[in-house]
C-alpha cells in the first residue's frame, strides 16, 4: 500500500504531461480536419504528401 | 492625442480600448479595434511590427449597405463566441434593446446576424461595440476571416472537452477504492485520493466549464435567466461542497460526478455544434458566392470552360451551355449564345465565353438571393418562439425547484440533480438545426425560403390559388396577330406598342421586346389596366379594352375573335381605336401533374385570373382546377384569398411576385416565380427559383417534414422534463445519472433533428414526367 503514496502523485503528474502534449498537438492544427487526411492514402498525387 | 493603433487617425479620448500584443491600445472607433483584435488573435501581430504605413480605417470598410426602401442600414455580423442556443437568444435580446435597432435576428446554424438599424439614431460601429459588451465578437461577413474564427472555436471546443474526457477518467480512477475499496485504504491514503481528485477536478471546473459559468454571468448581467444558469450553479455548488469536504476531511466528495457531468454537457454541446456546422455547410455555396470579384459593370471578361461564373453578365461571344443548379436546382444544362444572360454562381460548361459584366458583388442576384436564404434561415416559425418562451420560463421553475428541493431534503445533492437533470436545453436545440436543414433542403429542390413562418402553415395548407400569367403559363407571350383599325399599319401600331410597354414590367410587355419606335414621354403604369403615355403630345392607351375605350370613348368595331382564346391588348388614343394585337402564352409542361398532384392530395385549387373569364375556364377545364374565376383585379384576389380564409382555409398564393405583391401577402404562404425577376424585391415567402412549379409539391413534403419534426422534439423534451423533474426532486436520480440523462436527451432531439427529411411527395403523379404537348393559353 505504500506504493500508493508515490503512485498517486506521479499519475497526476502524467495527466499534465499528456495534457501538455494533447495541447501541443491541438495547436498545431492536428485535429483540424479529421476527414481529408484519410483520403490522402487513395491519391496517387504524390505532391500532396 | 492620441491616435489609433490600426489606422493611425486620432482617437479622441480613448474611448476604444484594447490589449492588443501584450499591451493596453487605443484606437479610434469599434472597426479598427475589432480589426486589430482579430489580427493579434489570429497570430498575425507581426503585421504591426513590419508594415510601412498605416491601415485603412475599418470604419468605412465596415460593410454598410442600404436596403431597398433606403430608410434603413442593413449588415450581416458574424458572431463569435457564441456557445449554444441560449447565447443567441441573448444576442437578439441585447440588440432589439438597443435604440434605433429595428430588425434583429440571429441564424443559429450560420451563426450570423441580420441587423437593420435606423441610421439617424444609431450605427454599426455602436451594434458592434454593445455585443462586445455582453462578450460576444461581432464583425461584418468575410469568409477568411470567417473561417479563421470557426477553426479557433473549433480548437477551444476540441480542448475543453479533451480536458473535461481525460479528467473524468482519471478522477474515475481515484474515486473507485472509495466505492469499492471496502474500507481497506487507509485514512491517509483515502485522502491522498481525494487531493488527487481536487487537483484534477480544478482544472475540469476551470477550464472545460469556463463556458458555463461565463454564460451564467452574462445571462446574470442581463438579469435573464438562460440556459446556463442552472449548469452552473449545478457545478459550483458540487465542487465548493466536494472541496470543503476535501479540507475539512470528512463529508462525501463528488468529483467525479463533476468530471462527469461536465464531460457530458461538453460532449452534447460539441455533437451540437457539428451537427449545426453541417446543416449551415447546405447554405454555404450560396455564401461563397458574396467574395468579391475585381471586374466592374462594364467590363468585358473571358470565362474558361469549368469554371465558375463571378458576376452577373450578358455573352457577348461564344456558344456554351452553363450549369445554374445552384441558382435554380435544375441540373439540366442551359444553353447559352450571344445576348443570353449569365448569373453568378453558374458553372460554364463546354466552350470559353466572353461576357459583359452587369453586375458584380453584392448586386448579383446569387448575392440577392443568399441574402434571402440568411433573412430565411434566421427567421423562426411561431411554434419555435413558443417553445423558446417555455425554455425560459421553465429555466425559472427549475432553479426554484432545485432550491426547494435542496433546502427539504437537506442534501444538496439532490439540488444539483435538478438544476442538472431539468436543464431545457434539448427544448433550445428543438428547432433550429431542423429548420436550417429544411432551407437547404428546399435551395437543393430549387425553393428559396425567405420567411421560416411560411414553413408552418405550409404544412396545413388546404386551397391553393394560382395566378395564370406566368404562373401555369411561361409568362412569356408573343404577338400572334396584329388587326390594325386605323390610318397606322401594323408594324407602325406594334412599334408604338413598343415603346409604351418598355417601360412595364408586366408580363404582357415582354410580347413587345424588340419593337421600339420614338420615344414617349410620362407613361404612367395602371395596375391590370395597361399604360398611358404621351407620344407626340397626344394621349395614347396600351391595355384592356375597356380601359382604352375609356380614352377614346366608343367601342372597337369588329374586334371580337370568338375563336381565339388567347389575350387581346387594346391601342388606341384620344381619337379612336389603333390596334388590336393577339398574344399567346403557352401553358408550362409541368402545370398539369402539379395540380393532379396537388388534387390527389386532398388540396382545393384554385384559378384566379386577371384575364377575361372564357379563357381562365377553358384552362381550368383542361387542367381538372375545380374553382377558377377570370376578370380578377389585384383587389378581387385579395377579396378572393381573404373569403378562403374565413372559411377556415390555409391558403397558399403561387404568383409572380411582382404584380400580386398584397394578395401574396394576404396569402397564409407565398409562392413567387423567381426567374427574370430580381429575387431581392419578390415579396413572397417562397420563391421558386427553378420557375417550376413542382418546387411547390417538394416544398410542401419538406414543410410537412420538418414541421413533424419540430413537434416531435418539442414534444419529446417536455415530457422528458416533465418526467426528469420530480424524479430528481424526490432524490430518486444521482447527480451523474442526471448529466446522462440530459445528456441522452439533447442527443435524442439532434439525432432526430438529423434524420433525412421526406423530401419525395409519394403521391406526385406520374403524369408530371411526360408532359403531353401544351395547348395555347395566355
Amino acid at each position: 500500500m505504500e506504493s500508493l503514496y508515490l503512485l498517486i502523485p506521479l499519475s497526476v503528474a502524467l495527466v499534465f504531461v499528456i495534457g501538455w502534449a494533447f495541447w501541443r498537438a491541438l495547436d498545431g492544427g492536428q485535429f483540424d480536419d479529421l476527414e481529408r487526411p484519410a483520403h490522402d492514402i487513395l491519391s496517387d498525387d504524390d505532391r500532396s504528401k | 492625442m492620441s491616435v489609433c493603433f490600426h489606422c493611425g487617425l486620432p482617437a479622441p479620448g480613448g474611448v476604444h480600448r484594447a490589449t492588443v500584443l501584450g499591451a493596453e491600445r487605443e484606437f479610434c472607433c469599434a472597426g479598427c479595434r475589432a480589426v486589430a483584435s482579430t489580427i493579434a488573435a489570429a497570430g498575425l501581430g507581426g503585421y504591426y511590427q513590419t508594415r510601412t504605413e498605416t491601415a485603412a480605417c475599418a470604419e468605412p470598410a465596415v460593410e454598410e449597405k442600404r436596403s431597398f426602401d433606403g430608410h434603413k442600414g442593413e449588415a450581416s455580423l458574424v458572431l463569435g463566441r457564441v456557445r449554444c442556443a441560449a447565447c443567441l437568444w441573448l444576442i437578439e435580446e441585447r440588440l432589439r434593446r438597443l435604440p434605433g435597432v429595428t430588425r434583429a435576428a440571429v441564424n443559429y446554424a450560420t451563426q450570423r446576424a441580420q441587423v437593420a438599424w435606423d441610421p439617424a439614431r444609431t450605427g454599426l460601429a455602436r451594434i458592434v461595440e454593445a455585443l462586445r459588451e455582453v462578450g460576444y465578437d461581432a464583425f461584418p461577413y468575410d469568409p477568411a476571416r470567417a473561417a479563421a474564427a470557426e477553426r479557433r472555436e473549433r480548437r477551444a471546443e476540441i480542448w475543453r472537452l479533451f480536458v473535461a474526457a481525460f479528467g473524468a477518467m482519471q478522477v474515475m480512477m481515484y474515486a473507485f477504492p472509495a466505492y469499492f475499496g471496502g474500507g481497506e485504504l487507509s485514512a491517509d491514503a483515502e485522502q491522498l485520493m481525494r487531493w488527487a481528485g481536487l487537483l484534477l477536478t480544478l482544472p475540469v471546473v476551470l477550464i472545460s466549464c469556463a463556458p458555463f459559468f461565463s454564460g451564467a454571468l452574462r445571462e446574470l448581467r442581463l438579469r435573464r435567466v438562460g440556459l446556463d444558469t442552472p449548469i452552473a450553479l449545478g457545478l459550483a455548488g458540487a465542487f465548493l461542497a466536494s472541496a470543503w469536504a476535501t479540507v475539512a476531511g470528512s463529508g462525501a466528495v463528488y468529483f467525479d460526478s463533476i468530471c462527469m457531468l461536465a464531460f457530458l454537457l461538453l460532449g452534447a454541446r460539441y455533437l451540437e455544434g457539428a451537427a449545426r456546422r453541417r446543416a449551415g455547410r447546405m447554405l454555404d455555396p450560396l455564401l461563397r458566392l458574396e467574395a468579391p470579384s475585381d471586374a466592374i459593370a462594364g467590363d468585358i471578361i473571358a470565362v474558361a470552360p469549368g469554371k465558375t461564373i463571378p458576376v452577373d453578365g450578358v455573352v457577348v461571344a461564344g456558344d456554351s451551355s452553363a450549369d445554374e443548379s445552384l441558382l435554380t436546382g435544375e441540373s439540366r444544362a442551359v444553353r447559352k449564345g450571344e445576348g443570353d444572360e449569365l448569373l453568378a454562381g453558374s458553372v460554364n460548361l463546354e466552350q470559353p465565353l466572353s461576357l459583359r459584366v452587369t453586375r458584380t458583388g453584392r448586386e448579383t442576384r446569387a448575392a440577392g438571393i443568399a441574402r434571402l436564404a440568411e433573412r430565411g434561415a434566421a427567421s423562426r416559425p411561431p411554434l419555435v418562439d413558443a417553445a423558446d418562451r417555455v425554455a425560459r420560463h421553465l429555466t425559472w421553475i427549475i432553479v426554484v425547484t432545485a432550491l426547494a428541493a435542496g433546502a427539504w431534503s437537506h442534501s444538496p445533492w439532490v439540488a444539483i440533480a435538478v438544476l442538472v437533470v431539468a436543464c431545457p436545453c434539448a427544448l433550445a436545440l428543438a428547432a433550429p438545426i431542423v429548420l436550417t436543414r429544411a432551407s437547404g433542403e428546399l435551395l437543393a429542390h430549387g425553393v428559396l425560403l425567405t420567411r421560416a413562418r411560411a414553413l408552418e402553415a405550409l404544412a396545413r395548407v388546404t386551397d391553393v390559388v394560382l395566378d395564370k400569367t406566368g404562373t401555369l403559363t411561361h409568362g412569356e407571350p408573343r404577338v400572334t396577330r396584329v388587326t390594325a383599325f386605323g390610318a397606322m399599319g401594323e408594324n407602325a401600331c406594334l412599334k408604338l406598342a413598343g415603346s409604351l410597354e418598355s417601360s412595364s414590367r408586366h408580363p404582357l410587355a415582354r410580347a413587345f421586346i424588340g419593337w421600339r419606335s420614338g420615344p414617349i414621354e410620362a407613361p404612367r403604369d395602371f395596375p391590370g389596366e395597361g399604360i398611358e403615355a404621351r407620344v407626340e403630345s397626344r394621349r395614347v392607351r396600351i391595355g384592356t379594352e375597356a380601359f382604352c375605350q375609356a380614352l377614346c370613348g366608343f367601342p372597337p368595331a369588329g374586334a371580337a375573335h370568338p375563336n381565339f382564346d388567347g389575350s387581346h391588348v387594346f391601342l388606341a388614343d384620344e381619337r379612336g381605336w389603333l390596334a388590336a394585337f393577339e398574344l399567346a402564352d403557352t401553358l408550362r409542361p409541368e402545370a398539369a401533374g402539379v395540380v393532379a398532384s396537388l388534387r390527389r392530395a386532398g388540396l382545393t385549387v384554385h384559378l384566379a385570373s386577371g384575364d377575361r373569364r372564357e379563357i381562365g375556364e377553358t384552362l381550368a377545364h383542361a387542367l381538372w382546377i375545380d374553382n377558377c374565376t377570370g376578370a380578377m383585379s389585384p383587389q378581387d384576389k385579395y377579396a378572393y384569398v381573404a373569403a378562403l380564409q374565413r372559411r377556415g382555409g390555409v391558403v397558399a398564393m403561387v404568383g409572380d411576385g411582382l404584380n400580386d405583391a398584397p394578395v401574396l401577402a394576404r396569402a397564409d404562404v407565398s409562392f413567387a416565380m423567381g426567374a427574370g425577376a430580381d429575387a431581392a424585391q419578390l415579396r413572397a415567402d417562397l420563391v421558386l427559383l427553378g420557375n417550376s412549379l413542382d418546387g411547390i409539391l417538394a416544398a410542401r413534403t419538406i414543410a410537412a417534414s420538418a414541421m413533424r419534426v419540430v413537434r416531435q422534439n418539442i414534444g419529446w423534451a417536455l415530457a422528458y422534463n416533465t418526467l426528469a423533474l420530480p424524479l430528481a426532486a424526490f432524490g430518486l436520480i444521482g447527480p451523474w445519472e442526471a448529466a446522462l440523462a440530459m445528456g441522452a436527451s439533447s442527443l435524442t432531439v439532434l439525432l432526430n433533428a438529423l434524420r433525412p427529411l421526406d423530401t419525395e411527395p409519394e403521391w406526385k403523379a406520374s403524369t408530371s414526367s411526360s408532359p403531353s404537348p401544351s395547348p395555347s393559353y395566355s
